[in-house]
């Protein structure tokens, strides 16, 4: 008598469904991700219900646990034209490398003299030049010099933006590419060190600033 | 699919004619799925999702020599004031008294929370004339009676009523940023239409530090 054999099955599971999936949210996440420029200073935003977006044109004022203060600006045409300015003011050169290290490093945030070697360190290093970051103090207020230019700087490079994209779409408004003020203040930052800086804008009767929060949903806490 | 059954096998047939012996295209799938997990962990773990806002907040400009402050203007008439410090919050209404006058006592401070007990309870009962006129017309715009714009303009109208609350901010040396951005955040949730950070006086850092021994 022949035995009755059972058809064996193999125990291996069919694993294509499961990499297609699995290459498909890489996928996902991976388009959705963005990559962000590591920042010199990490600050902790506060949260808020606001949920109003960045504006198009923009500066920055950080300013960071230790009440360091640090500038930067989203564009490249007005941190090549307000740097002419401050060398200009402030009478200083820099070198190529140096140059293109300014483009590159997100946030200045050290005194006017020690700017080539912020900019020459490696990032590493680059907390040796920080040191208090850009001063405030009325004697030498150099963080009004880097607003001041940033704002009449900023006014001509929203326009060339406003004049590109019109072209592809009439319907933007002029208002969304003026340059906007916005403080980066961390969580634990005395509310005082943020005067000063708030206090620099007053001076230059900018007094429409905008404040850098995570959006936390309505009821949270 | 990917697997071919072979279980066939060996080089005879039903027929008995002799084949090349089929190798298996079955590819192991397991390294793939790793591969992929693995970096599927790792965009999930680094992606963040809230990108940071701004909230809009406009400071009142600094006076100038000639300016002439109209005494009438200057009287503040509904005004509610917090005075902030580490992580505590004290308010009180209407205008500073050091000393009795007119027959009122003098200021004193009272102490609330950043909870929704505290600051924001406080807030809505005080500001209820905008919150009232606010809720008729949140009706109407869900109903679809009003558009937008008209509930905005309304609003805005409402919160610069004389009868709105009115907010003035004052913040000692030990307030971090995370407590000037709760209080600001909360009123934003309940529609004060003034709010103004202002500077503190010496009487007021005074109770202040008595407050918060």
């Amino acid at each position: 008598m022949p035995k009755i054999k059972i058809p064996k099955s193999s125990p291996s599971i069919d694993m294509t469904p499961m990499v297609d999936l699995a290459f498909l949210l890489v996928t996902f996440f991976m388009l959705s991700a963005k990559t962000r420029v590591a920042d010199v200073v990490e600050v902790d935003t506060p949260y808020s219900v606001e949920d109003k977006e960045f504006p198009k044109n923009y500066v920055i004022v950080t300013v960071d646990k230790n009440g360091r203060k640090f500038f930067s600006m989203n564009s490249v045409e007005l941190k090549t034209a307000v740097l002419a300015d401050m060398q200009k003011q402030y009478k200083f050169q820099l070198t190529k490398h140096q140059m293109e290290s300014y483009l590159k490093i997100p946030s200045i945030g050290c005194e006017i003299k020690n700017l080539p070697g912020y900019l020459d360190a490696k990032e590493s290093d680059r907390n040796k030049y920080i040191g208090i970051g850009i001063p405030t103090d009325s004697t030498n207020n150099q963080l009004k010099s880097w607003i001041d230019y940033s704002n009449r700087r900023g006014l001509t490079v929203g326009k060339d933006m406003y004049d590109k994209d019109f072209e592809k779409n009439p319907e933007i408004q002029v208002s969304d590419y003026k340059p906007k003020f916005i403080l980066k203040a961390d969580n634990e930052a005395l509310y005082l060190q943020a005067k000063d800086v708030i206090e620099t804008f007053r001076d230059l009767e900018l007094t429409n600033l905008n404040f850098v929060t995570s959006l936390q949903m309505k009821g949270e806490k | 699919m990917a697997q071919i059954d072979d279980s066939g096998g060996g080089g005879h047939d039903k027929k008995g004619k002799k084949r090349a012996k089929k190798s298996s295209t079955h590819v192991d799938m397991t390294p793939l799925v790793d591969l992929a997990f693995l970096l599927l962990t790792f965009f999930v773990l680094t992606s963040t999702f809230s990108d940071p806002k701004v909230m809009s907040l406009t400071y009142p400009a600094k006076p100038k020599p000639d300016d002439v402050i109209d005494p009438d203007k200057a009287k503040v008439n509904n005004a509610i004031t917090f005075l902030l410090s580490k992580d505590k919050i004290y308010y009180y209404e209407g205008a500073f008294k050091k000393e009795p006058t007119d027959g009122m006592p003098a200021t004193t401070l009272e102490e609330t929370n950043f909870s929704a007990d505290g600051v924001r309870k406080l807030l809505i009962e005080k500001n209820s004339f905008v919150l009232n006129k606010k809720a008729p017309l949140l009706r109407d715009l869900q109903a679809g009676k009003i558009s937008d714009e008209k509930m905005k303009e309304e609003l805005g109208k409402a919160k610069g009523n004389k009868e709105a609350l009115k907010v003035l901010i004052k913040t000692n040396e030990r307030a971090t940023c995370r407590n000037f951005i709760d209080l600001i955040d909360e009123l934003k949730i309940n529609d004060i239409g003034v709010m103004a950070p202002v500077d503190l006086m010496k009487s007021e850092e005074d109770l202040i530090n008595a407050k918060d021994k």
